[in-house]
Parts: structure tokens; C-alpha cells; sequence
């Protein structure tokens, strides 16, 4: 993105532009970019397909909200029982059928 | 006939009647198409402009179902310049869940891959802790920075000293030496990250050493793809234009020096880039729709020939966003829909 206080350029373009990280889809269509090279029109179509909503829903707060609760996709609350962290990846990568480095990482120390 | 407030490139307001407002996006995308031989905007595209620069709004936004992902630089060292006393981590923290970040960003306070690897063993372990935490992506995230590698900060004879001196032989050895080390030094660090768990690694501010900074970074993305085939690397450039600062360095038959971004993109995804971002830097002493124009007829015209994701850089002085401490809102989000709109990127 570039330089700025987080205030003027950060958070304006998440508001302008951007799919609202982890309140909605953004992280999982990021992802989809940066691990299989997707363009966004194709990212967006892929999480869509996987997570078996609608386009418009990838943006919907209200939408991904239960659906990543449900999902244990991980939520931006911090709520006792949800899955956090490396364990919310476990479930992403598997629902997106891709690797996640620090997931393939843990598994490997973790076996 | 009432005036349109828009803003200069320094960040101050001023105004324009509907005709100046469409001279300067007609001046903006000619400049643009004159100097990189790309298409200028159609005029469709110039009028769409219009309507968003010519919004009283104090922000606006894409329309629904046309955002994109946004990446970014320098993540963690932008809130403690705010003077706000936290540990990486929670900046980290504060980007997913407060600042609506898709992807978050790793890094040191000196932004440099040279100044990187003597505290390596310091921070190799945060990026596993990062990765414990998040469930964003976490890059990790320095520029290639070829000037720290020179006398006398460095090991290589300065380029910069040599030149006025007519040593123009012995400025690009010196060029030659400094992108071996940084090759060396960026793979290193690069490896080490990627080791502990980054998502991806991020080389920003490529070519702001001109086209031997780009060619140590080609060099390193093509070691790294080599060396962990799913590594994904984000290039970030410095400005639309790569400066010539040796002059003769190619990357597989391509003169470097030169390059704009729609053929910088050509050459890093080949190279193994996963992410691309050029960046169109802001004149301060020309209008925020004009600048805007500027950017939008470069980076449509990238997106255009691009086979990988492409980023945008739109922080401060780049991507239409005015040279400014404090970025005023209403231009930032002018110029975020307006790019997205007009250029079809994929990401900010």
C-alpha cells in the first residue's frame, strides 16, 4: 500500500476499498492471490464457491460473521470457545485446499 | 457557475470549474500516455473520473462487489511514528482487527534488508509468534536498499563520488559489487522468514537505487523461487520509472533502465513475483485529478499485460495520494475508487 498515518491511508482505503480483512472474507481472497497467483475477479470466485455463498456475501459483514463462527474460520472477536490464531488457519487451509506455510510448519513440530 | 474543491498534489485544497477540472484529467493521462506509449484514458474513463473528483463527499467508495485486497508496507512500524509505545505483535493485532487489514506486514524499524540480517535471530522469532496469532497473512517486509551498500555505510566504492569524477567504469563495478551483497543479503533473510512461517516476503521500494536495485531484486526473487517453490514474493516498485543509474544492466535480454510499469510487471513475474506493484509517484504543484489521471493511464495499461495479481502502491506521494504528513481523507478515497475503478487492480 505505502506510507501514511494508519488514520489517513490505512484505514480509509479498508472503508474505501478494501473487503474488510477478516471481518468478512478479505484474508481468505487474499490468500487465494498469494498462493495460487489468482487475479481478484478469480480469488473472490474461488472463496465464494468454497464457502458456498454468493459474491455480494464475501463483503457482508453481517453474513461472514456467522458464517467464519460456524466455519472456525476465526472472527475478529476474541470470543471463549472460537478458534484463534494458528488453529483458525488449520480450518482455512483445509477449506481452501491450499498450503499455509506456518500451518505446515506447526504440523511438522507438532507430529 | 459554482467552483469544485478538489486538492493539489501537497495536500491543499483548491479550486477549479467543471472545464479546468476535465483539462487537468485530459493533461494528466496525456502526460502519462506521451512518456510511458501507453493508451491514454477513453473518454468514458476521463468522464468517470470526473464524477468521482468532482464528489463534495467527505469520503467515498467503490461500488459494492468491486473491492480488492489490500497488502502493505512497513506494517508494524506505522503505528510506533505515531509515538505509540506497543510491541509488533499487537501492531500486528491492531491491523486485523481494528484496521480492517486482509493482509498484514512484518518489519524492522530500519526498513532495509542489510540492516536486517545482524539482528536476524531477534526477530526470526517473532515472526513465529506473529504466526501462533494471526489468522491474517503475515509478510515479512524490508526494501532492497542498495545505498547502504556503498562507502561509507558499505563495502563497495560510492557511485555517487565516483561519477562527477568521470569514473563511470568504475561507478558501475561498484554497482555490481553492491548488488552481489544485496542479493546475498536479501536471499538470507528472505529464507530465514520464510522458514519461520511468513505467508510471503515483501521487497519494497524496488529501483529506488535505480535498475541495479531492480536487477538484485530479480536476481533474489528467482534464487528464492528456485530455492521454496511456493514462496510468495510481493514486489513493490519506488516510481513509474526505472532510473538508469548504471545504465547497461539487462535481465534476460531486457534493458532495465527505463522500464515502465506495464514492462517493469513483464519482467518481475517472469522472474517469479507473485504480487506486483508499481507505484506512479505525485507532483505536489499539480491537481489531485490530474495526478490521478497520471497514475491511472500507467498502472491500467500494467493491469492490462499483468499475469499476476497487481497491488497498487496508494500510501502517501504515490498512486494519486498527495505529499502529505496527514493524507486529507476526502483525496485518499478519491483516488482508492478511483484506481480500482478505472485500472481493475487487484489489490492496494
Amino acid at each position: 500500500m505505502g506510507d501514511g498515518d494508519p488514520a489517513g491511508v490505512a484505514i480509509v482505503h479498508a472503508m474505501a476499498s478494501g473487503m474488510g480483512g477478516m471481518r468478512t472474507s478479505g484474508d481468505l481472497v487474499a490468500r487465494m492471490q498469494m498462493t495460487r497467483g489468482m487475479k481478484i475477479v478469480e480469488a473472490k470466485k474461488y472463496v465464494a464457491n468454497k464457502l458456498g455463498v454468493s459474491l455480494a456475501e464475501l463483503t457482508d459483514d453481517a453474513v461472514m460473521w456467522e458464517l467464519r463462527r460456524d466455519l472456525k474460520l476465526g472472527v475478529v472477536y476474541s470470543k471463549r470457545g472460537l478458534q484463534k490464531g494458528i488453529e483458525a488457519k488449520h480450518h482455512i487451509a483445509k477449506i481452501l485446499d491450499i498450503d499455509i506455510n506456518s500451518v505446515n510448519l506447526f504440523k511438522g513440530r507438532s507430529s | 457557475m459554482s467552483k469544485i474543491v478538489t486538492r493539489m498534489g501537497d495536500g491543499f485544497t483548491v479550486e477549479r470549474t467543471e472545464a479546468e477540472l476535465m483539462k487537468d484529467i485530459e493533461d494528466g493521462t496525456r502526460e502519462a500516455s506521451g512518456r510511458a506509449k501507453v493508451p491514454p484514458l477513453s473518454s468514458d474513463e476521463m468522464k468517470h473520473l470526473f464524477e468521482i473528483c468532482k464528489t463534495s463527499h467527505k469520503i467515498i467508495g467503490v461500488e459494492k462487489g468491486r473491492e480488492i485486497v489490500l497488502s502493505y508496507d512497513g506494517g508494524t512500524n506505522k503505528v510506533g511514528r505515531l509515538g505509540i509505545n506497543t510491541g509488533r505483535l499487537q501492531v500486528l493485532q491492531m491491523y486485523e482487527r481494528c484496521f480492517g487489514a486482509d493482509t498484514t506486514e512484518l518489519s524492522q524499524v530500519d526498513y532495509s534488508y542489510k540492516a536486517v540480517k545482524p539482528v536476524i535471530h531477534e526477530d526470526t522469532p517473532i515472526m513465529e509468534q506473529a504466526q501462533l496469532l494471526m489468522v491474517c497473512p503475515v509478510f515479512y517486509g524490508a526494501m532492497p536498499n542498495l545505498g547502504l551498500y556503498t562507502q561509507p555505510d558499505g563495502p563497495v566504492p560510492n557511485p555517487a563520488e565516483l561519477l562527477p569524477k568521470g569514473k563511470i567504469k568504475e561507478a558501475r563495478e561498484a554497482y555490481e559489487q553492491a548488488i552481489e551483497h544485496a542479493v546475498r543479503d536479501m536471499v538470507y533473510v528472505a529464507s530465514a522468514f520464510y522458514e519461520a512461517g511468513a505467508d510471503g516476503i515483501n521487497f519494497d521500494t524496488v529501483g529506488a537505487s535505480g535498475d541495479p536495485d531492480f536487477k538484485a531484486t530479480l536476481l533474489a526473487t528467482e534464487i528464492l523461487k528456485k530455492k521454496y517453490p511456493n514462496i510468495c514474493i510481493e514486489m513493490g516498485m519506488a516510481g513509474e520509472f526505472v532510473l538508469g543509474m548504471h545504465g547497461e544492466l539487462t535481465h534476460d535480454g531486457v534493458r532495465l533502465a527505463g522500464l515502465y510499469p506495464h514492462d517493469q510487471v513483464k519482467i518481475a513475474q517472469k522472474a517469479g513475483v507473485t504480487l506486483f506493484g508499481p507505484a506512479i509517484t505525485t507532483a505536489t504543484n499539480k491537481s489531485i485529478p490530474w495526478t490521478v489521471a497520471r497514475a491511472a493511464t500507467y498502472t491500467k495499461a500494467c493491469v492490462e499485460v499483468a499475469k499476476i495479481p497487481v497491488h497498487g502502491n496508494m500510501g502517501m506521494g504515490v498512486g494519486g495520494l498527495p505529499v502529505c504528513e496527514t493524507p486529507p481523507v476526502d483525496a485518499v478515497s478519491v483516488a482508492s475508487k478511483a484506481m480500482v475503478e478505472l485500472t481493475r487492480l487487484d489489490g492496494l
